[in-house]
């Protein structure tokens, strides 16, 4: 008897309990806050500065985000989260979308049920060392210990890249990129390895930058870009053509200082989509007319703030190379507004 | 005539079993069991159909994949193609590493520093006293942290020990060196070893024993048998005559004398480490983040157990040290023969809760990037594949399994000290 009440209540809380559908869309516009995933602290890309105020390429992307969702870029909970618990973060609900440089993988994207919704930053995994050890190349590193991050792809790659050149290493596995610094710095560990973006950024923030270099080996492919839930395709949606609207901004001109000027109309048909005189783009996507023009405003189009986070002119000093136009020799290429 | 009254025959109904005292109790004992178990019943199954809705059912396929990512410290040998069930495994090892040389020295310290703190000399017995409340007050977390930051940047880093006339040298006669990368202490060698037997194949759970180890191990325990052999012996001698024979001659032959023969014959030497490199080669490494955990383990349970041996001495009957005294005692026999062992009954039950604490504690590990079980299956596994339900539940077995086989054998140690009651 008592078998049978407890089966039967199993039954029922498993149909009630399959009820619980996601429509991330009406959860942020209820909430009038965006949850964004970014990291815990990567210059460039996501980090506080001295106002407390999140500042970043990553953090440009959520803010865009924000303002084609809500209207208002600064409507945004930054949600720190480190390589391990992202994933978890983003899972179970606690933040909408993830922007803190990860890696398109097919598990990532299979099996751990999560949709990349393109690429905003394409990397590689590189080496930094310091100067003074006269390392000039990967290979060289035989019997060295590196500071690996831990929970990340770069752990998996740099295992990968070091069996295949029959290299032996001593890997010290870190938490954070804060903490991969201070071990990097009092020579700990004679490498540190994470993206190329990430080594620039890390380096840009050491006292003497100067004596470090970055290898020229780069091991892996890293697309880095955003990505939400499996599942809920229309947030998906919405989270992917704000990025594209960033990166076909550039490619079509279209820049936050000319862009009110644009909006009294051009004679391209596809910019009067975008910023949504001509068509009814915003309105497919659930949202406003002119939800590109809000995105644009929040931090420019993608060369802006390329250019104002990490660009050449930035501490950073990354150069476009991959991440250049289609139009430029570089991989950025979106599909067409239409 | 005679009315026999018979006993009113019993009739049961239901409203007894809330009025009728004999009744009640287990009523709601059995009512509150269901409730108990369709609240599991709804969690569990609430979980499952949830993890089957985003398309991630319970499975352990993921153990026999490679597990692609290398661990510095490892006491069997793993590479980054073995799987992740070996990879759990090696964590598993190193907690109970942590956990055996945590206990260990947490116990030297905390005898020592509870013993000390009942000095009568007032300079000691106050700085064991600021010491148990310094490291019993402030989080062991932030220990382990201090600990590794010291360590790290405290000590020289291997490229300063290069050169002419270099900024670091090694201590003890050039054997011991001291990194901020850890420390490297000079290893056994055998040039005679009679090699390794292999167990398990190719399996994920292989593992080797040395022969020499076993040899060594096998000689020590006659050894120590044969001295206890010879203790009794005196023990009886002093028995029937009052006189005790010198033995400890005897003990150290027994003891030390086939032991040194069995390692000359094993060719034994030691290895030293050596800059090779970018690093220390030869010699065993004690990493950083191995050192820094164990002593910060050590010294906070320290603190705990210090507390609990002073309770313990001060159960003791103050008649007891006075009696031992007028038979002429020594103090520190005092201690060893008539306070310790009857502190002891005292000791050991709180002492095992600590030992459970210090264990448990050790999944702090991650905090310095020490690869424990906690690290492996509950770190990087999970994040690499996704799998978070299946690997917190393995590392809560696991969890469960050491700490009842510490809580079962510190039992039957505490079985056969406790006060035998007739």
């Amino acid at each position: 008897m008592k078998k049978t009440v407890f089966f039967g209540a199993l039954t029922v809380a498993g149909l009630a309990a399959g009820a619980a559908a996601a429509a991330t869309l009406d959860d942020v516009k209820e909430r009038g806050k965006l949850n964004c995933g970014v990291s815990t602290g990567l210059v460039g890309f996501a980090y506080p500065d001295d106002a407390g105020e999140w500042k970043g390429f990553d953090v440009g992307v959520c803010r865009a985000v924000a303002a084609a969702v809500l209207g208002d870029p600064s409507a945004v909970e930054f949600v720190p989260t480190t390589g391990k618990t992202r994933f978890t973060a983003l899972a179970s609900g606690e933040i909408d979308m993830l922007a803190r440089n990860t890696t398109w993988t097919f598990t990532r994207d299979v099996d751990l049920k999560f949709e990349f919704v393109g690429v905003n930053y394409y990397d590689g995994q590189g080496f930094l060392v310091p100067k003074e050890l006269g390392v000039s190349s990967a290979k060289e590193l035989d019997g060295a210990t590196v500071c690996i991050q831990t929970g990340t792809t770069t752990e998996l790659n740099l295992a990968d890249y070091f069996r295949v050149n029959n290299i032996s290493y001593e890997p010290v596995p870190i938490e954070t990129n804060a903490e991969a610094q201070q071990q990097y710095l009092a020579g700990a560990c004679d490498v540190f390895t994470t993206d190329a973006s990430g080594l620039a950024a890390t380096r840009a923030a050491f006292e003497d930058p100067s004596a470090h270099v970055v290898l020229p080996e780069i091991v892996s492919k890293e697309p880095l870009g955003p990505l939400v839930r499996h599942g809920d395709n229309a947030w998906g949606d919405i989270v992917r053509w704000s990025l594209n609207a960033l990166i076909v901004a550039e490619e079509l001109g279209v820049t936050s200082a000319n862009i009110d000027e644009m909006l009294g109309g051009t004679n391209n048909p596809e910019i009067n989509r975008l910023l949504g005189t001509e068509g009814t783009l915003g309105e497919m996507l659930g949202l406003e007319a002119d939800w590109a023009v809000k995105a644009l405003k929040a931090g420019g189009n993608y060369a802006e703030l390329f250019e104002t986070n990490i660009g050449e002119n930035t501490p950073i000093g990354l150069a476009r190379g991959l991440n250049a136009q289609w139009t430029d020799g570089g991989l950025l290429y979106t599909p067409p507004f239409r | 005539m005679t009315i026999a009254s018979d006993p009113q025959r019993e009739s049961f109904q239901l409203s007894q079993l809330i009025y009728d005292t004999r009744y009640r109790s287990m009523t709601i004992q059995v009512v509150a069991l269901m409730g108990f178990m369709l609240f599991f019943g709804w969690l569990i199954s609430n979980t499952l159909t949830n993890l089957n809705a985003l398309g991630k059912p319970i499975d352990f396929g993921f153990f026999s994949e490679p597990a692609g990512y290398d661990i510095n410290q490892r006491l069997l040998d793993y590479t980054s193609q073995d799987t992740h069930l070996r990879a759990a495994l090696i964590g598993i090892l190193n907690t109970l590493l942590i956990a055996v040389m945590g206990c260990a020295l947490a116990t030297v310290l905390g005898v020592l520093i509870g013993v000390l703190r009942l000095s009568s000399n007032w300079l000691i017995s106050n700085l064991m006293s600021i010491y148990v409340e310094m490291f019993r007050n402030v989080p062991v977390l932030l220990w382990i942290a201090l600990i590794m930051a010291v360590l790290i940047e405290g000590l020289p880093a291997p490229r300063a020990f290069r050169g002419e006339d270099p900024a670091a040298t090694m201590s003890f006669f050039d054997t011991i060196a001291v990194t901020n990368r850890g420390v490297y202490i000079p290893e056994p060698l055998f040039s005679r070893s009679l090699g390794d037997v292999h167990f398990l194949g190719a399996g994920s759970l292989r593992f080797d024993v040395s022969l020499d180890l076993m040899l060594i191990l096998a000689v020590l325990f006659a050894g120590l048998f044969g001295a206890r052999l010879v203790k009794r012996n005196a023990d009886q001698i002093q028995e029937a005559t009052g006189d005790r024979p010198t033995t400890w001659y005897y003990t150290l032959g027994l003891i030390f004398g086939p032991l040194l023969i069995v390692l000359i014959a094993l060719g034994f030497h030691l290895g030293y480490p050596e800059l090779k490199g970018f690093n220390f080669q030869g010699g065993t490494h004690m990493r950083n983040s191995l050192i820094a955990l164990w002593l910060a383990l050590s010294l906070y349970t320290a603190a705990f157990i210090a507390e609990i041996v002073r309770a313990g001495i001060m159960s003791v009957a103050k008649g007891q040290s006075e009696a031992a005294s007028a038979l002429g005692l020594r103090p520190g026999r005092t201690m060893r023969l008539v306070i310790l062992p009857q502190a002891m009954r005292v000791i050991i039950p709180p002492m095992i809760s600590n030992y459970l604490n210090l264990t448990k504690n050790s999944s702090l590990a991650i905090a310095v990037g020490y690869m424990d079980v906690t690290g492996t299956l509950g770190g990087i596994t999970m994040n690499q594949t996704g799998r978070e339900l299946e690997c917190v539940l393995l590392l809560m077995l696991c969890y469960l399994a050491i700490s009842l086989t510490v809580s079962a054998v510190m039992n039957a140690y505490n079985n056969k000290v406790k006060l035998v009651e007739r």
